[in-house]
Parts: structure tokens; C-alpha cells; sequence
């Protein structure tokens, strides 16, 4: 598979494009603080009494885990292909012998080194204060999850990006996503303080799977038998993300050889 | 053997939303919007055979980068028949993208902010080029080119004139069979212009490549085609040689004096009409058929210099070109 040699040199160079970036990433970083918010005003709360499961460690602990899990599972792909299929330089990757989904994905992947190493001293703080899990299996769950929430974010990306071929601009579209990602992901609130209904539709759609689900792990919320369960269903959404992807990239793209780029 | 591009009857129709200016007329068109049909190219057909040498001509919007963006997949046609290499090009296959390059003087392929030096090796990596053959390839590019020392700087920070040169090494590391070239000179200075077209030349003459080459630098199309294709308004023009082309258009040669002083002007225009005269420098153009007795009768009685004789530019046979019906008699076909 010619994807399969190519990719390292993908990834090397995409690391090297995220170092000569690395001040962009920062800042971008700094833009996606929201759960420290969160944490300082749910802690305050929980002084006074516990909220269901939850007193001050575990709010701590909930939030800096989501801070972590966004920065090595986010993916800033909607706004890269956006500009490029308006701009047309996509038209530099189509004429590359491989798909441009593996570009997009390389670049991406070629980050996490950096975010991950921004996000070293929380992981300590994480660690040192909050109770996390110390079970061995669902470490390993959490840690197929990261890679499982990724796959989905990445993928949703895609596919907003790939809007841009249909639409003046798909931003617009992921400001929507954004805002109900916020909601229904756990980013703000855990899930389980929510009412029951808003948590059954929250845990019925992908959202929680991109966060909540692998922070909820973790923090040792939930036994091995439960994680397993919540990990198959990420992996179908993230197969099923994958497909549209593919399918409305490729939609996509014989739209843009028929009005040109 | 099989053609390296073949195009039969092709078609491409654009169907561009259009709106006059002013708030009235942005808000009907959220609810009522307008459509028109831009024959980009009507029925075009020419074939080109491996290792040829073309340029391809035309006014702006006459549908070449249109044409060259079928030729590499990258717009589908609308009708008619298309292949490269073998290849059906919107197929898009593996196999065709890497026998062809596509250079587009206004979009760049080098990664912004790293060295030249890291497009090539991804471009190794995605082209799949044997280690042995990418260092081979790379240093003859480095040496044609002069690139040594700049690929590894950021290309940022790299002259417009190295930045293309250093486009073009990363457009050939994987030894395209096709080339296609859309206006790879564009903003460079007169001695950039020179050197990147020496290069296409060698490359095509080393490696037998096919060259399809757009351009607004008629001396680009001049010294390197043989043979043109020009196009105007989407439809054929002229397919043939350009020294044929010239002759039909422009049956008149140039005679370009240098004189020790300024000449009597009077004593030029009995010879032939004056076109530029600045200073101790003249151009004089003269009938084909005249030119003998012309240059015996300057030879005899002025004390010119310098005395050559030219074809008219280029850009005035295309513009007298373009200035005639479609259906004159002058049009030539292969």
C-alpha cells in the first residue's frame, strides 16, 4: 500500500509544519479553555454540597480530563477545507496519487505530539489532585477511546469541510455543530447532571463520544463491562463518520469538477 | 504509438450565477436566482504526440487553463472525448496522476512556512520514488535549476523568480511524462524567464517529456514550440506550426538599423514603413517579398551599423489574429 510507506513522511512533515506553527497553536490552545471555566465555577458550587456523583475532586477531576481530551481529540480541518476548496488550492492534493482525507488526516495526527506536550502540566495536575481511575483494562479503554473520539471529530470535520463544495462557505455550519457539541458533548456540563431525558438523547448521539464518553472513563466513572459497551458504540460512529465522509468528500468533489475550482 | 494527449470534440459549459450590483438585486437573488451557460470550450480537438513541444495561445478567458484542468482531472468535461497518456483523465487514477505534472504559475504547491527541501521529500514519499532515483533526480534538478542553496530555506522567505524554480523541481521529482505548464513564467524578471525556459527545454530533451505550454510571454511559446495551438473563445483557432502561422497572419518581415547617428527619417520611409525610430535606432517593416531588395538598397546607401531581420512579435500576429473572424480562410489545421 503506497498510503501505508508514504504516511511517516507525512506525519514527519506535518510534525515539522506544526512546529513552524507552534504559536498559532498555542494560541488556538488557549482558545479552547472553556472546561477550567467550568471547573472553577462547578467546584464553587460543590463546596456547599455535592451535585449527584460529583464534589469538588470529582469536578476537578471531570474538567481537567476534558481539557486534555479536547486538545489531543479536536480537529481544526473544517477551516482548512474550507478555504481550500474556495480558494481552489485543493486542487494541489487532488492531483496527488493519494487520497486527500489522508493529508488532512496526517496533518492533523502530526499535531498531537505538540498539544500533547502543551498539555503535559495539566495531565500532572490531573493526576497529583484528582482520583483517577487506576484500573488497567480501563486505562486501555480510555486510551482506544482518545483515539476513537479523535476518529469521529475528524471525520465530522470532513464532512462539514467537505460542505464547502455545496455551499459558499460550511462555517456556519460547524459554528451549529459547535454550539450543540458544547451542550450535548459534556464540555461544559457532565451528562449526568443533566435531566433524564436531555442525558437519553445526549447519550444517543455521537457528541458524548467525542468527549464525555472517554472523560467519564478516567475519572473512573463507570465499571469495565459499561466502558467496553460505550467504546463499540464510538467505533460505529466513528465507521459511520468515515463512510459519509469519504462519500460526501467524493459528492463533493465531482461537484467541483463540473463548476471547476 | 499511442498519443500522449488526445482530445476529440470537447466541450466544457459552466453554469455561473450572475447578479447585477446594489441591495435590490442581492435580495431578489436569495429568492429568485439568475443563470448563465459559459461555453468555456466549444468543440475542441487536437492530439499531441509523446515528446512534442506545444504552446498553447489564446486571450484571456479563451478556456486554456479550462482546457489544461481537464487534461490533468481536475474538471470534468461537459462532452467529448479526452485522454492522456491512455488515461481517461477524470478517472483520476493512481497510475495517470503520476505520469503527469500540472504547474500553475499563480498556485504553488511548496509548503508555505517550511523549506523546499520538505515538499520534495513528501512529494518522495506520495509519488513513491526509489530513494536511489529521488537523489539521482534531485540533483540533476538541483543542477539545472540552481537550487542547491535555496531548498533549504523557508520558502517563505525564497524570491518569487527561486520560488518557482523550486516550484518546478517539486512538479518533476517523480519524472512526469506529461507536462503541463500554465504560464510557469508569470511575474518573473527577463533572466528567470530565460533560465526556467532553458530548463523545460533540457527536461523535454533529456527525458522526452510532452510539454503543453501556456503563456503571455510570446518568447516563452517563440523559442521553445515548435508547433502551437491556439484558441479563442473556447474554439480552435490554429493547430499547426508557428513559423506557418506567422507567415499567414503577418507576411512582413522587421529590419531593425543601428546607425552611428540619427538616420534621415525621410530616406528610411522610401525603403519601408518606419515602425519605431528613437534616436540612432530604426524598425522598419517590409513586405516579405521585398525584403532582399530592401536590405541591398539600406546596405548601399546607409551607413547602418547594424542591420537584422526579424518576424513581427508574436503579440502582434495573436492580436491580428484575434482581430479576424473565426471562419477566415487564413485558419491552418494540423
Amino acid at each position: 500500500m503506497n498510503v501505508l510507506k508514504a504516511y511517516p513522511t507525512l506525519l514527519r512533515v506535518g510534525f515539522s509544519a506544526a512546529l513552524a506553527y507552534r504559536a498559532e497553536l498555542v494560541i488556538w490552545m488557549l482558545t479552547t479553555t472553556m472546561p477550567l471555566v467550568s471547573l472553577s465555577i462547578w467546584t464553587a458550587v460543590a463546596r456547599e454540597a455535592p451535585v449527584g456523583r460529583y464534589g469538588p475532586g470529582e469536578f476537578v477531576g471531570y474538567f481537567l480530563a476534558a481539557l486534555v481530551v479536547r486538545q489531543v481529540t479536536g480537529s481544526w480541518l473544517v477551516w482548512e477545507m474550507n478555504q481550500e476548496i474556495r480558494q481552489g488550492t485543493l486542487s494541489q492534493r487532488l492531483l496527488k496519487p493519494i487520497h486527500p482525507l489522508w493529508f488532512y488526516s496526517a496533518e492533523n495526527l502530526a499535531a498531537l505530539p505538540l498539544r500533547a506536550a502543551l498539555c503535559l502540566p495539566v495531565v500532572v495536575v490531573a493526576v497529583v489532585y484528582a482520583d483517577l481511575t487506576r484500573s488497567g483494562p480501563l486505562l486501555a479503554i480510555f486510551f482506544a477511546s482518545l483515539l476513537g473520539a479523535w476518529l469521529i471529530n475528524f471525520f465530522t470535520m470532513a464532512i462539514i469541510g467537505s460542505l464547502a463544495f455545496f455551499l459558499e462557505s460550511s462555517t456556519s455550519v460547524f459554528e451549529l455543530w459547535l454550539i450543540t457539541f458544547m451542550l450535548l458533548s459534556g464540555y461544559v456540563v457532565p451528562l449526568e447532571l443533566f435531566p433524564g431525558w436531555v442525558r437519553g438523547v445526549a447519550e444517543a448521539l455521537p457528541f458524548r463520544y467525542t468527549l464525555g464518553f472517554p472523560v467519564e472513563v478516567v475519572i473512573g466513572l463507570m465499571d469495565t463491562k459499561t466502558a467496553l459497551r460505550g467504546l463499540a458504540v464510538q467505533y460505529t460512529y466513528a465507521a459511520a463518520a468515515a463512510t459519509a465522509a469519504i462519500l460526501v468528500f467524493r459528492a463533493g468533489v465531482r461537484r467541483f469538477g463540473a463548476f471547476g475550482g | 504509438m499511442e498519443a500522449a494527449v488526445a482530445v476529440r470534440a470537447l466541450t466544457k459549459v459552466y453554469r455561473v450565477h450572475e447578479r447585477p450590483a446594489g441591495l435590490a438585486a442581492a435580495l431578489r437573488s436569495v429568492f429568485r436566482r439568475t443563470y448563465k451557460e459559459v461555453r468555456a470550450v466549444e468543440d475542441l480537438s487536437f492530439t499531441i504526440e509523446p515528446g512534442e513541444r506545444v504552446g498553447f495561445l489564446g486571450p484571456n478567458g479563451a478556456g486554456k487553463t479550462t482546457t489544461l484542468k481537464i487534461l490533468s482531472g481536475l474538471l470534468h468535461p461537459t462532452s467529448g472525448e479526452v485522454r492522456v497518456s491512455g488515461h481517461v483523465p477524470r478517472q483520476r487514477e493512481a497510475s495517470f496522476l503520476r505520469a503527469i505534472t500540472l504547474v500553475m504559475g499563480q498556485k504553488q504547491q511548496l509548503l508555505w512556512d517550511l523549506p523546499p527541501a520538505e515538499t520534495f521529500d513528501l512529494n518522495r514519499a506520495i509519488y513513491g520514488v526509489p530513494d536511489q532515483a529521488f537523489a539521482e533526480t534531485l540533483r540533476e534538478l538541483e543542477t539545472l535549476l540552481d537550487i542547491g542553496a535555496l531548498t533549504k530555506k523557508p520558502t517563505r522567505q525564497l524570491s518569487l523568480g527561486e520560488r518557482m524554480k523550486c516550484e518546478l523541481a517539486a512538479a518533476l521529482l517523480h519524472r512526469p511524462r506529461i507536462l503541463f505548464l500554465d504560464e510557469p513564467t508569470i511575474g518573473l524578471d527577463v533572466s528567470m524567464q530565460l533560465v526556467v525556459r532553458e530548463f523545460i527545454r533540457k527536461y523535454n530533451e533529456k527525458h522526452g517529456a510532452t510539454i503543453l505550454l501556456t503563456s503571455h510571454y510570446m518568447d516563452d511559446v517563440a523559442s521553445l514550440c515548435p508547433r502551437v495551438i491556439v484558441i479563442d473563445r473556447g474554439k480552435l483557432r490554429y493547430d499547426g506550426d508557428l513559423a506557418t502561422l506567422v507567415k499567414s497572419i503577418r507576411p512582413d518581415k522587421r529590419i531593425v538599423l543601428v546607425f552611428p547617428a540619427p538616420p534621415d527619417r525621410a530616406a528610411l520611409e522610401r525603403v519601408g514603413t518606419i515602425v519605431e525610430l528613437e534616436g540612432t535606432r530604426a524598425v522598419l517593416r517590409v513586405p516579405q517579398s521585398e525584403v532582399r531588395e530592401a536590405v541591398g538598397h539600406l546596405v548601399a546607401s546607409a551607413d547602418a551599423s547594424d542591420l537584422t531581420i526579424e518576424d513581427p512579435p508574436l503579440e502582434e500576429v495573436m492580436r491580428d489574429l484575434f482581430a479576424r473572424p473565426a471562419e477566415e480562410p487564413n485558419e491552418a489545421t494540423k
